[in-house]
């Protein structure tokens, strides 16, 4: 399967960059429902927008809003990237 | 304002919604100025209630719930809004129907919330707020088709500029109706079969009713491996139940917390294609040119310096003028009461306890009111999420999180201000932490201790050529209370207040125009909550003190003798074995124990002691600077006042809490005695501690 070599940490993309949401982990229960329920659910498309100016949190699109979260939990977010 | 009574009408009305909805907007254009604000029992969250009246002369209660993204209850704020909707609390009843605000800019993830409340079954009115917002992004929410689709009726408004308000007080004046659509989207069959048994057994068991029994179906089948924590609130049956549906879930692969959502997320987005029309939009919208620059690496940190460099300074000197004003004012007060009362206790008592102390509350406004006014603007902007996100990286260096940084930055003007503003942070471990330790920074009131003791003590000498000695010394007065507060906050998330490092999962919300009215109404009502909560207890404290330093009375003394022979006086000198280890003796014990309800009025106490008129001016203040030169222990003839000691005193005066308004304020934001209490017990203990060591090793260097 080769699934697994196009999956990256959300936090490996650049800004610009898109994404697919494949699946969060490793997070602790709190943190991966509130991901979940601010949307970043399977199959959406993130967009890195940009990087706080001390490089951590990072802004990112979604569901037509923005959401920051810290390079943390950023980690726990697999996407796979989206060739332009 | 406040004080209107809410009559018990016949009707209670709860309005819910994401934060940055417009739902404060929202309820206060409906309300207008009809709204009083408490706290729920036994949490620190606010409790908002207003009057609704219509056309027709009839009214109704409105609750504005705390803003949540969900009925999960991840935080305090969530909990109170989930509880009262599903009407689990004795405090509030349960609302006849609820209006949920959804952002029509943000409508996938808005109506989450909404599909959860439609689930339960709880009558509903959508507000679709801030429609010109959504079209401005090349976003058509058509207002009727989202009805159909979600069965509920739904008012576009735009809270902001009043529209849609009349056409929403019509709709909540007519029969508002449980949603025929709910639970429209489609689980798995396993998992849907699965949480049908258990919502049957969960009924049968607990006695809950079928909207109830599906919420805690979900929860349950969500929630974690073992069920530790809910062991002791279900019955054995349910548990047993719950733990073979994992098995179950989990031996088929599914994911048991992210198939619910998931499935939501699905419906929403069917819901919105039917009824949202998206017209192509340019690719960078306002919000993201304005943050080009607000975030940028360079100049974002250099605006936020400057916007909190102005706000500092309303706080520190805008603030200055208005305060000298009250000032002056409860002088006047005072003396005009002296001209027309006899001379007597009662009248020492209204000038000396009560006016004063009132007085000394009531100085702090203009600086809570500058404060507020200007966060209430920058939260409205949109600009306080993007502080913490600048902010964020340093702050999370000591365990806290990027909106701690406001509240301490603050505190360089005033703790007082600076932990009501704490109220941002949600997460509650945070929130006490950045409370714990705000007041260890230093305020404007230090202000005229340092100078006081700097003046008189610290020689005017050049270091290295251009660093004077003076500037020096309040620099790390500054410094050190600074790295305290750091410190502390680092160690109390370390231990007391240890936990999981909260999640930054923050919403950067569209910069808009701040709403007059709104900012206005929320600077007032800080204001005013200052003003009754924290007025009230420091009146009390003001009148015991001025009770100990008047009494018991002696005849034909001087304002010297008579005070040094109070309860004051006499607890001065009985407190001189206790901090004789730092180099005080009972002169400056009756100082510190003046100065328990605010740090400056130990020059004034000071003044008093060493027979001087009013040492806060000028001349008087270089005269007190001489006498305390000059004093001489008159047994050893050792100075009473040194460098050493004068350095001693203002380390204490950095670290001890020698402030009753931060005590109460402290008391009313946590609603407990217990933190406040814990509070003046740490920082005593640190400024004593530090002073010791200051003390001791000064000793030994000039030895």
């Amino acid at each position: 399967m080769n699934t697994t070599i196009n999956k990256l940490s959300l936090n490996n993309l650049t800004v610009g960059e898109k994404g697919t949401v494949q699946l969060i982990s490793n997070a602790s229960l709190h943190v991966r429902q509130r991901l979940l329920e601010m949307g970043l659910t399977k199959g959406t498309i993130v967009e890195i927008v940009r990087y706080a100016p001390m490089g951590d949190p990072i802004e990112i699109a979604i569901r037509g809003y923005r959401l920051s979260l810290r390079r943390l939990e950023a980690e726990s977010v697999f996407v796979q990237k989206d060739v332009q | 304002m406040f004080r209107e009574k809410i009559q018990s009408t016949t009707r209670y009305v709860a309005i819910i919604g994401n934060p940055n909805a417009g739902k404060t907007t929202l309820f206060n254009a409906l309300t207008g100025m009809r709204q009083k604000v408490a706290n729920y029992p036994g949490v620190t969250v606010e409790k908002k209630e207003g009057k609704v009246i219509f056309n027709n002369g009839d009214s109704a209660t409105l609750l504005d719930l705390p803003g949540t993204y969900s009925l999960t209850a991840n935080s305090p704020d969530e909990k109170i809004a989930t509880d009262i909707l599903f009407g689990r609390t004795s405090h509030t009843p349960l609302p006849e129907f609820v209006i949920c605000v959804v952002d029509a800019s943000n409508l996938e993830r808005n109506l989450y919330l909404v599909s959860q409340i439609i689930d339960h079954h709880t009558p509903l009115i959508i507000a679709l707020n801030m429609i010109d917002a959504a079209e401005k992004s090349g976003m058509i929410v058509n207002a009727q088709k989202l009805s159909d689709e979600l069965g509920v009726k739904v008012v576009a408004t735009i809270a902001n500029k009043g529209i849609g308000i009349d056409e929403l007080k019509t709709a909540m004046q007519s029969h508002i109706t449980v949603s025929q659509k709910a639970r429209q989207w489609s689980l798995p069959n396993v998992v849907k079969e699965e949480c049908r048994e258990l919502q049957t057994i969960l009924q049968d068991a607990h006695h809950l009713s079928e909207p109830d029994s599906f919420h805690e179906a979900i929860q349950l089948l969500t929630a974690a491996s073992a069920l530790n924590e809910h062991q002791d609130r279900y019955a054995p049956e349910v548990l047993e139940h719950v733990k073979k549906d994992h098995e179950h879930l989990d031996i088929l692969g599914i994911d048991r917390q992210s198939v619910f959502i998931e499935s939501r997320y699905e419906w929403i987005k069917h819901v919105c294609e039917i009824s949202r029309q998206m017209k192509p939009q340019a690719l960078e919208t306002t919000s993201d040119k304005i943050d080009k620059v607000l975030t940028h690496k360079i100049f974002g940190f250099m605006i936020f310096i400057a916007l909190m460099a102005m706000m500092f300074q309303a706080i520190f000197s805008w603030a200055n003028a208005p305060m000298e004003w009250i000032g002056e004012g409860f002088t006047a007060l005072g003396a005009r009461v002296t001209a027309v009362m006899p001379a007597g206790d009662l009248r020492d008592l209204i000038v000396n306890g009560a006016l004063a102390g009132v007085g000394a509350v009531v100085t702090f406004l203009p600086q809570i009111f500058f404060l507020f006014l200007f966060l209430g603007i920058l939260e409205d902007t949109g600009y306080m999420a993007r502080a913490a996100f600048i902010m964020d990286r340093m702050m999370s260096k000591v365990g806290l999180h990027g909106k701690s940084f406001i509240p301490m930055l603050s505190s360089f003007a005033c703790a007082i201000p600076g932990i009501m503003a704490t109220r941002t942070i949600e997460n509650r471990k945070d929130r006490l932490v950045t409370m714990l330790v705000s007041p260890l920074i230093s305020c404007s009131a230090r202000l005229p201790v340092y100078a006081l003791m700097i003046a008189a003590f610290i020689p005017q000498k050049k270091l290295l050529g251009f660093f004077s000695l003076p500037g020096l010394t309040l620099v790390s007065m500054y410094l050190l209370g600074l790295v305290a507060a750091l410190t502390f906050a680092w160690i109390f998330k370390k231990t007391l207040l240890k936990g999981e490092t909260p999640a930054f999962i923050m919403e950067l919300p569209p910069y808009k125009l701040p709403s007059l009215k709104s900012v206005v109404m929320h600077t007032w009502e800080r204001s005013y909550l200052f003003l009754k909560r924290a007025g009230t207890f420091i009146l009390g404290v003001s009148i015991v003190l001025w009770f100990l330093a008047t009494y018991p009375k002696i005849e034909n003394a001087t304002p010297a003798q008579q005070l040094q022979q109070s309860f004051a006086g006499q607890a001065g000198h009985l407190i001189e074995p206790v901090i004789k280890p730092l180099g005080f003796n009972w002169k400056i014990g009756i100082g510190l124990i003046g100065s328990i309800l605010q740090r400056e009025v130990f020059v004034s106490t000071m003044g008093t002691i060493y027979n001087i008129k009013d040492a806060k001016t000028g001349e008087a203040n270089l005269s007190l600077r001489q006498k305390m030169h000059n004093d001489v222990d008159p047994l050893t003839g050792a100075p009473t006042f040194t460098i050493l000691t004068a350095i001693c005193l203002m380390v204490y005066y950095v670290l001890a809490m020698q402030c009753m308004s931060t005590v109460a304020v402290v008391h009313r934001e946590t609603n407990s005695w217990r933190w406040p209490i814990f509070q003046i017990g740490y920082m005593t203990a640190l400024a004593y501690g530090m002073t010791f060591i200051v003390y001791r090793v000064g000793l030994l260097l000039i030895a």
